[in-house]
């Protein structure tokens, strides 16, 4: 640990921290364009300087110098402010100052930083240096005059996607930021090179020349395009959200953000349903509220009900539900839309139980039927960075393009009933090991053999330093799937018990993935937000709100309660979705004993105490012992096309043409020069 | 009383004096003006009546940079952008709402290309409030009304800018 003194005063860092560190700890701010936390160190901005002594009578680059006992830092002196002036007249040199055409504008760190530590003026008056645009892909818009070669995009494409798509060409002053023969960027996170990339060289293609960061109102939010509930921020104008972007959560999603996640917003403002509709004579019909509820209530189900849950709605949904079927004495509740059926006796056993950011220290990965890479593309990061750390990761199921060393196995479920004779060596050699069961070994009983095979290699254990390690995981795709399974929507035989019971009245909450046909029978009552699937099989429309139309909360799969919040109003006549569920009880006399949201939270939170913490995990308990079983079958992954899984991001022009571009390999659509 | 009071009281002298004023008044030159068909002169920096610009080739200076909708202390102005078919940005809607404007001319302050500016122009009264407001096409087709007095305005005012 050693000792240094910041600007006079003397501070304790940890072994391994740089001075740039040491200054931010110290509370000094210190300007940088290419050092950022979760890349590696590159040093070559140059904006980071200091006067470090003992040391070489010129300033340092703080970022790159490992903080040292004794050393002697001054980030205020005058060749500090000087050296800082210089480095931003150089920056700028090339830099065309075009910020009122600039989409970075108002959030540009070389805006902002050369206000703050550069000289004023400007004292060139040659020419400045021109750079062709690159194509990067339907996401990415690049103006490569505007940047500054901090390679920010080059490490995160290296370090963090794992595919080498970014590059630097040429030396010196023509340097050029470029896709390998400018192809499109096809990783599922690479859109966050847009918020890494300090100027405005890399911006938003869909959100070009939208609105400007002051316009927008900034509302916390999360994602729900999987179950990794990243943490989001919702960014609107007036009633239409424009941007979704990132939030920092160190135990979720890191910085990142899924391409899907962060582009499915203009999907929101698309086939929407606006107004209730009846449908009569085989055709749906706009009505008025009124009339709709009028047609639930005709329907008079009594106890023979059922609900169905979508992939996007959040817990005071499905609680409204759950009460309002209770209310009718039936307890006819399912999320599992696709006719997965795995035992839910114990959660614990359904739970990502390492954690997204556990699962970083795992030394042995065995994978069983899940594409990480397009199920959670955050979770994919992790993943990289513990087999960076040395993790061995072995996968059963067809192949997929793994972003790090990975051996596959086969794609029959059943290799993992007698495990090769290495891979379970290498299991057992473990510290840490960890088995990840996604949707597709679910289905195939990898549930059961991977709870035995847990047992027998004991993935949960104490370490040498006291803590405990579960290496059982479950990773799920809907956002809205450990809430479900929660409160409780699981039936022993999945979707088909709910065929099976035969309801009057399915009630089905955003649900587009059921195969309605297995309905026919029941009059079909959909209270979502979107013209998918489930609104073409529907008697009975009720519009309701989008994830940024209401508050919720959503489990994600590693069981971390997270609070969203209303950002937007619904279009139209369309209501939250407690309140349709409040009105359809009123229709049909029954008590759910709530009446306003307030009240709904406070009857849920007295149900349900583990969801009364925004971001903390629920205890689900010990895993499950004496489970045998065995697995079979071909494992097929569920998700076929990674842009298009849910409703909204069905509905979004952006995520179309990405599939379209991306995955079915079409050709880019003419682009205008600038 | 005095004797210059009783004189000045018996010759008038206040009513003499009152119309000697009434007429050097009636050989002066006229303080008032005959408008609207004489104007008085305006300052190159009078801020009346907004316009927005071209280029001299017909192109429209305004890049939807947003700088005046932010600067505008009265919320009058909203703008909405996106990219034009050739790429470049432009604004597809540019509304002044006048009734709001209090012309303190700061958007033309803000302006980076001199687009939006408050022109000489003060005779632009209506018949309904709706007339008020104003959109791009009427601000573009002020702004072609009034280039050459802007533009003289503009150059008249720079040394000082």
């Amino acid at each position: 640990m050693p000792k240094v003194k910041v600007d006079g005063v003397e501070l304790e860092v940890p072994a391994g921290a740089t001075v740039l560190q040491a200054c931010e700890m110290a509370g000094k701010e210190i300007p940088r364009f290419c050092y950022h936390e979760r890349l590696s160190i590159a040093g070559n901005c140059r904006m980071c300087l200091v006067e470090v002594k003992p040391g070489p009578p010129k300033p340092q680059a703080s970022c790159a110098l490992p903080a040292a006992e004794g050393q002697e830092i001054r980030t205020d002196s005058e060749m500090v402010k000087k050296a800082r002036e210089g480095v931003m007249e150089f920056l700028l040199i090339n830099h065309p100052l075009d910020c009122p055409i600039c989409d970075q504008g108002g959030e540009c760190d070389l805006q902002d930083q050369s206000v703050a530590y550069g000289r004023g003026s400007s004292r060139y008056h040659e020419h400045k240096r021109a750079v062709t645009e690159k194509y990067m892909g339907p996401l990415i818009k690049t103006v490569m005059t505007r940047c500054i070669q901090c390679t920010r995009c080059v490490r995160f494409s290296e370090e963090i996607t794992g595919v080498d798509e970014i590059g630097a060409l040429y030396r010196g002053e023509n340097m050029q930021i470029s896709t390998y023969l400018e192809k499109a960027s096809t990783h599922e996170l690479s859109a966050n090179v847009i918020d890494l990339c300090p100027v405005g060289a890399l911006t938003s293609r869909p959100y070009a020349f939208e609105a400007r960061p002051w316009e927008l109102k900034k509302t916390i939010s999360i994602d729900v395009s999987d179950a990794v509930g990243s943490n989001i921020r919702v960014d609107a104008r007036g009633r239409e959200a424009m941007r979704i972007l990132p939030r920092v959560n160190d135990d979720v999603n890191e910085e990142w953000l899924s391409d899907k996640g962060r582009y499915m917003v203009d999907g929101l403002s698309k086939r929407r349903l606006d107004r209730p509709f009846i449908r009569l004579d085989g055709k749906l019909k706009a009505v008025s509220w009124d009339e709709a509820l009028a047609a639930v209530a005709k329907i008079a189900p009594g106890n023979s009900i059922a609900a169905v849950a979508g992939d996007l709605v959040d817990v005071e949904t499905m609680y409204a539900a759950k009460k309002l079927l209770s209310g009718l004495g039936s307890s006819v509740l399912e999320g599992r839309q696709t006719g997965l059926a795995y035992n839910t006796a114990n959660l614990a056993a359904v739970n990502f139980n390492s954690g997204l950011a556990g699962i970083e220290s795992a030394d042995a990965i065995l994978i069983v039927g899940s594409h990480v890479r397009w199920e959670a593309a955050v979770l994919n990061a992790r993943l990289r960075k513990a087999v960076k750390h040395g993790a061995k990761v072995f996968i059963i199921g067809p192949e997929w393009a793994t972003t790090y060393p990975a051996e596959f196995l086969g794609s029959d479920a059943s290799v993992l009933n007698a495990l090769p004779a290495h891979v379970w060596s290498a299991l057992q050699g473990a510290k840490r090991p960890a088995l990840i069961i996604g949707g597709a070994g679910l289905a195939k009983g990898a549930l059961e053999a991977g709870l035995a095979i847990s047992e027998q290699l004991g993935l949960v254990r104490t370490l040498e330093d006291g803590s405990v390690w579960n290496g059982f995981n479950v990773l799920h795709m809907a956002a809205s799937r450990m809430g479900g399974l929660v409160l409780g929507y699981a039936q022993k035989g999945g979707i088909n018990d709910v065929a099976a019971a035969k309801p009057k009245l399915l009630l089905s909450l955003g649900a587009d993935e059921v195969d309605y046909a297995k309905f026919a029978d029941s009059m079909i009552v959909y209270v979502g937000h979107h013209g998918d699937k489930g609104a073409h099989a529907a008697d009975v429309i009720l519009p309701a709100s989008a994830f940024t139309e209401k508050a919720g909360i959503y489990v994600n799969t590693e069981g971390r309660v997270q609070f969203a919040e209303k950002a937007v109003f619904a279009p139209g006549d369309a209501r939250e979705d407690w309140a349709i569920l409040r009105a359809i009880a009123q229709v049909l006399n029954v008590n759910v004993g709530f009446d306003s949201f307030d009240e709904l939270r406070s009857a849920l939170f007295a149900e349900y105490p583990a969801l009364l913490v925004d971001g903390g995990l629920i205890d689900f308990g010990p895993l499950p012992t004496g489970v045998s079983g065995s697995a079979a079958g071909e494992i097929a992954y569920p998700i076929k096309d990674f842009y298009l899984t849910n409703p909204i991001a069905r509905a979004s022009e952006t995520l179309a043409r990405c599939s379209a571009e991306l995955l079915h390999g079409s050709q880019p659509q003419a682009e205008a020069a600038e | 009383m005095s004797v210059a009071h009783l004189i000045k009281s018996f010759t008038l002298w206040e009513f003499v004096k009152a119309h000697a004023l009434t007429l050097k008044y009636f050989f002066k030159e006229k303080a008032t003006i005959n408008y609207p068909y004489e104007k008085n002169p305006l300052s190159p920096r009078f801020r009346g009546e907004h316009a927005l610009r071209r280029y001299p080739n017909g192109e429209e200076r305004c890049i939807a940079c947003k700088l005046c909708e932010a600067i505008c202390p009265a919320q009058a102005i909203t703008i909405e952008a996106e990219p034009r078919d050739d790429g470049s940005r432009r604004t597809t809607r540019y509304d002044i709402d006048m009734t709001k404007c209090i012309f303190c001319g700061f958007c033309q302050e803000a302006c980076p290309v001199d687009a939006v500016v408050e022109g000489p122009n003060f005779e632009y009264a209506t018949e309904t409030r709706a007339e008020l407001l104003y959109d791009k096409n009427k601000l573009l087709a002020n702004g072609d009304k009034w280039e050459r007095a802007i533009a003289a305005n503009l150059e008249a005012d720079a040394p000082y800018r």
